[in-house]
């Protein structure tokens, strides 16, 4: 689904990552963990194109397609989402159209409020995207457009943070349902890479593989859960000393 | 004489026009003119409707009792006493227009809501200019007495024929004691226009003015500065206005509240794009009471080259008790939007035209379904051209 080839971002001229090999196999949920401003959202941003984030060295490959040159669109288009950790207030727009947009025109009034119920955002249909939401709905209108997307390569930067213990359930229950986890493995078409400091939409979106990223790098590779517990036992400036 | 030359148009007559019996009797060219504007030509569900065509009053009825319409020049011979209002709170000599109305034969609207009349229709109060190269002068008073609560819908619009003109408009608010006015104005000119409303509004204790003010289409100048008094504890004045500048034009638009009395309140409330022209976006808060409140907001969108916005927001304090604040931003439309956007799989153009459509989005302002119509319709035919 997605493969990342020694990949060198530069932001504002400055080496953010530095050789990232990455490999996410269609079906597969990938954990990605590391300390804060350490160039995991960059990563996200890079793969989906924003602006800002040059590529410098090596290749993104998603469908076999290499995409470093595609717009941002056309790899939405391609089947490429995002979950936006901080996503911008677009004034005006109500998410009922941000959510028939972002289905490619294709979802009808009552699947959006179905999926919005879903979501428990049928409220917010009406409201400007981001407006005045607080922290957790920001992230149940991420996931509500995410649905309506659909894409095969989720992009989930943080969904879990400022999200209480009853809602993380609901984008947890919202998330499998868009990563086919009803079905039995072999049949999961869609991907997902997720950033989360807590691990705590593990708990809920199970993820085959856990990555740690450090230095412009990914050090460490394995186990999500186990990944996760070390870093709570021993932090991650041991992960700096490990470099498996 | 001046920098509008006023000489080369033309000064219609009084009385052209008859007087129709019902609004439905405008002829259908009519009617589609006065829609652009947001006019319904239609009595039903209205409190009242009034049109003034070039000079002629052709058309003043409401169908509410407690609710007045009448012309402006007939209303001054019935009633001695609104000499008083007339010219009150809007200097004669203020500039070259107040004169000029002053001087030229002028008609306009007397709407007078009684003493706790809640109308539950909106009064329409329309000017029509249907000749080319002339001048409209309209001179209006509107009272909304103690307790009464009343929207009016106006429109300024004009016949396809109108190329080039002068509309100058003067017009004088009095909101009573708890009284509320809703003042919804919606401009439609051509791009030889040049319009010059001059507006004043008084309000009493607790009274509480809202205007709405949208201009989509193309113009040449506008010049517009209505100024509020609130003279009564707690009253309050709130102006909206979604603007658009088309190349060439020139949008001189804001709004001044001065707070006289101990807990007033108001708002000024602008959105502005310029595909090209030039706006200066004006906002004047005088806080000259204890404990007023006083919030101003003032954004500007850039979306073509040559395009000017100016804001220049004012905060005049005058008493130490006051709380008074402004907001401006001028700029082009924010990357981060369009390219939230574009990852929802929304091309970059259509992800602009989406920004700028949301940005002069008028949900907020409630207005009357009719107007909300017309209005979206000037939004799309913006958007089709690619604003
Ligand atoms: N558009 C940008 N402009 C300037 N600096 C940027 C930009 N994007 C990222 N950076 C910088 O790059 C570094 C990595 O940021 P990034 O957002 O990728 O971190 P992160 O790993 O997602 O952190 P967090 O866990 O706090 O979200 C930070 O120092 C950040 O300030
Ligand atoms: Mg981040």
């Amino acid at each position: 689904m997605l493969e990342i080839k020694h990949l060198e971002v530069e932001v504002n001229n400055r080496k953010i990552l530095k050789d990232i090999n990455l490999t996410i196999k269609k079906g597969e949920v990938h954990a990605l963990f590391g300390p804060n401003g350490i160039g995991k959202t960059s990563l996200l941003n890079t793969i989906m194109g924003l602006s800002g984030y040059k590529i410098t060295k090596g290749e993104i490959i998603f469908k076999g397609k290499k995409i470093n040159d595609l717009s941002i669109d056309e790899r939405a288009r391609l089947g490429i989402g995002m979950l936006f950790q901080r996503p911008p207030v677009v004034r005006g727009v109500k998410m009922r159209q941000m959510v028939a947009l972002a289905s490619g025109k294709t979802l009808k009034d009552e699947h959006i409020e179905a999926l919005a119920k879903e979501l428990q955002m049928d409220e917010f249909l009406s409201r400007d995207v981001n407006l005045g939401f607080s922290g957790g709905e920001v992230k149940r209108a991420e996931v509500l457009q995410l649905l309506a997307q659909s894409p095969d390569l989720a992009l989930l930067d943080e969904p879990e943070s400022g999200v209480d213990i009853e809602n993380i359930s609901i984008l947890g229950y919202a998330l499998n349902r868009l990563l086919q986890k009803d079905l039995p493995i072999m049949e999961r078409k869609r991907s997902a890479l997720i950033i989360t400091h807590t691990g705590h939409i593990l708990k809920y979106v199970v993820a085959d593989v856990g990555h740690i990223m450090l230095n412009g790098r990914i050090i460490c590779t394995g186990h999500p859960e186990e990944i996760l517990q070390d870093i709570k036992k021993f932090g991650y400036k041991e992960c700096e000393l490990c470099h498996r | 004489m001046s920098q509008v030359g006023f000489e080369k148009f033309i000064v219609p007559d009084e009385d052209e026009y008859k007087k129709i019996e019902t609004i439905e009797e405008l002829t259908e060219e009519d009617k589609e003119s006065l829609a652009k504007a947001g006019i319904v030509p239609e009595d039903k569900d209205k409190a009242g409707n009034f049109v003034q065509m070039d000079q002629s009053v052709v058309y003043n009825k409401s169908f509410i009792d407690g609710v007045e319409i009448l012309g402006i020049r007939e209303a001054l011979k019935k009633y001695d006493w609104l000499w008083d209002y007339y010219w009150k709170i809007l200097e004669k000599d203020k500039d070259e227009y107040t004169q000029l109305s002053d001087q030229l034969p002028t008609d306009g609207y007397f709407i007078r809501v009684r003493k706790g009349v809640r109308p539950p229709f909106p009064i329409q109060s329309c000017l029509y200019l249907k000749k080319d190269n002339a001048i409209q002068s309209v001179h209006s008073i509107v009272i909304v007495e103690e307790g009464a609560h009343v929207m009016i819908n106006s429109g300024c619009t004009l016949s396809n024929l109108v190329k080039e003109g002068v509309h100058i408009g003067i017009s004088e608010f009095y909101v009573g004691k708890n009284a509320y006015l809703e003042f919804t104005m919606v401009h439609s000119w051509a791009d030889e226009f040049i319009t010059r409303p001059r507006t004043a509004i008084r309000v009493e204790e607790g009274g509480r003015f809202v205007s709405n003010y949208i201009s989509l289409g193309p113009v040449k100048s506008i010049e517009s500065y209505p100024t509020a008094y609130l003279v009564g504890k707690e009253a309050s004045a709130y102006f909206n206005s979604i603007l658009y500048a088309p190349p060439g034009s020139l949008l001189d638009v804001g709004g001044r509240i001065v707070f006289k009395a101990e807990k007033t309140k108001g708002e000024i409330i602008s959105r502005t794009v310029s595909g090209g022209g030039k706006v200066i976006a004006r906002g004047h808060l005088v806080g000259d009471a204890p404990k007023i409140k006083a919030h101003l907001e003032c954004d500007g969108l850039i979306i073509k080259e040559g395009g000017i916005i100016h804001a220049v927001p004012e905060l005049e304090g005058r008493n130490p008790d006051v709380e008074m604040s402004h907001e401006a931003a001028v700029g082009k439309i924010a990357e981060e939007e369009i390219e939230y956007l574009m990852a929802r799989g929304i091309s970059r153009e259509e992800a602009i035209s989406l920004i700028i459509r949301g940005f002069l989005d008028t949900s907020s302002m409630n207005l009357p379904p009719r107007t909300q119509l017309e209005v979206n319709m000037a939004l799309k035919q913006l958007e089709e051209k690619g604003f």
